[in-house]
């Protein structure tokens, strides 16, 4: 029964973005996760040199999603005429065929969004790692929260394995580096989203300021 | 899961989105700031009812020519053919596949109209201050907000089959107006999902006596 203690620390609370529920923040344990009392939502996480790691899995990223767009997809060969896509070459032809919508959703949801994501995160990452205070870590972390459900690579990845069945019934089908470095990318980049945490950030940027 | 929960909002208390943060309500000042990391703040998303039901209603509505139009054409030398989202599942389902037909089909049949009933349903139940069952209200949303994306599929399949299917000789493969609607249904849902703000589920807990023990 804490509900109406006198002198409220408001550092020290913390309220649930999904029940609005007041709790007080606790120090985890190494690796250890707090969950809202009320509705269980994850509130903040402790991610033992997360944001080390959440830099490592970036910088590979970036290296699979330039490999991602500097290759083909895949490729299909009917009676000796191939024709090979890339990612860039899909949305750009969707673009030509005046097919604005489909082409813009395409493209920021494969191209765009993962490219501020990775952008972001080096630029936040790296400062810090180095113990630099950036101004702009604010707006960074409040777009890369706002960003994250538009980036849908594991999603491509299914529709390209789906659509390269449905051709393999009437052409030869050839996969490209493309695909593989994007199937990489997947587990990279969820690995980087568990090592980052925001609250570590903050702490960081509170203890450098 | 106590019940006794004291939510922010009840104390004047604004939580901040980004950092979690809890700021205090300044009287007299215009919009209110995260004090530690400076996000504008609301109690709740503004006009987040509204909003997701203009988002929702939207989606309803283009989710007809989504189903009905084609969302590919076909063309080789001898026939053009068209095909609807589940004329294209029915062909993965004849052509052996039955594993990749049924992702298909949860991705673009089942997801969108799930997503859209579940909206509709925890709208409603949000403008009747229903108190029924607030956690598991809670989850619904957690899941509509996690799957929203997946219903992307089809397009991501429409889109490399026509990248790759170039043969001038053979067979040109072309969008079709079903993909664009189903395109507009799939953003439609994901934005009326963030507008919604899952804390209204659990108002109506915080005023008046306390329904019967859940």
């Amino acid at each position: 029964m804490t509900s109406k203690s006198e002198s409220i620390n408001l550092s020290e609370l913390i309220a649930c973005h999904d029940c609005d529920s007041l709790q007080r923040r606790v120090p985890l344990p190494s690796g250890g996760a707090a969950r809202c009392s009320r509705c269980d939502a994850l509130l903040y996480r402790s991610c033992p040199n997360g944001m080390q790691r959440a830099l490592a899995y970036t910088v590979a990223a970036l290296f699979l999603f330039l490999i991602a767009n500097a290759y083909p997809i895949a490729g299909i060969e009917v009676q000796g005429d191939r024709q090979a896509a890339s990612l860039y070459g899909a949305v750009f032809l969707l673009w030509q065929e005046g097919h604005i919508g489909v082409a813009t959703l395409v493209g920021f949801t494969t191209l765009v969004t993962p490219s501020i994501q990775i952008g972001l995160m080096l630029f936040l990452l790296i400062p810090l790692q180095l113990n630099h205070l950036i101004t702009g870590a604010v707006p960074v972390l409040r777009v890369l929260r706002v960003v994250r459900p538009w980036s849908m690579m594991e999603v491509f990845f299914l529709g390209v394995l789906v659509s390269l069945f449905k051709l393999e019934q009437l052409a030869q089908v050839e996969t490209g580096v493309a695909l593989w470095a994007f199937a990489a990318m997947i587990p990279v980049m969820i690995a980087s989203r568990m090592a980052f945490e925001p609250d570590e950030v903050w702490e960081k940027v509170s203890a450098l300021s | 899961m106590s019940d006794v929960a004291m939510t922010a909002a009840q104390l004047g208390f604004y939580g901040c989105p980004t950092c979690r943060r809890v700021t205090e309500r300044v009287p007299s000042s215009g919009d209110v700031r995260c004090g530690l990391c400076g996000t504008p703040l609301y109690l709740r998303k503004p006009n987040s009812i509204s909003r997701t039901w203009a988002m929702l209603l939207s989606g309803y509505m283009l989710y007809i020519p989504a189903n009905v139009l084609p969302v590919m054409h076909t063309g080789s030398l001898f026939a053009t053919q068209s095909d609807t989202i589940m004329s294209g599942i029915v062909y993965l389902w004849t052509s052996g596949s039955w594993y990749l037909a049924a992702i298909v089909f949860i991705a673009s049949i089942v997801v969108p109209a799930a997503k859209l009933a579940v909206l509709t349903f925890l709208l409603v139940s949000v403008q009747r201050r229903s108190r029924w069952a607030p956690f598991d209200r809670t989850t619904m949303y957690r899941v509509v907000e996690f799957i929203g994306r997946w219903s992307m599929l089809d397009i991501f399949v429409v889109t490399i089959l026509v990248a790759l299917v170039r043969l001038q000789s053979l067979a040109t493969i072309t969008v079709g107006w079903g993909a664009v609607a189903f395109g507009a249904v799939v953003v439609l849902t994901m934005t009326a999902a963030m507008q919604f703000d899952p804390r209204l589920i659990w108002d109506p807990l915080a005023d008046g006596p306390r329904s019967r023990v859940d």
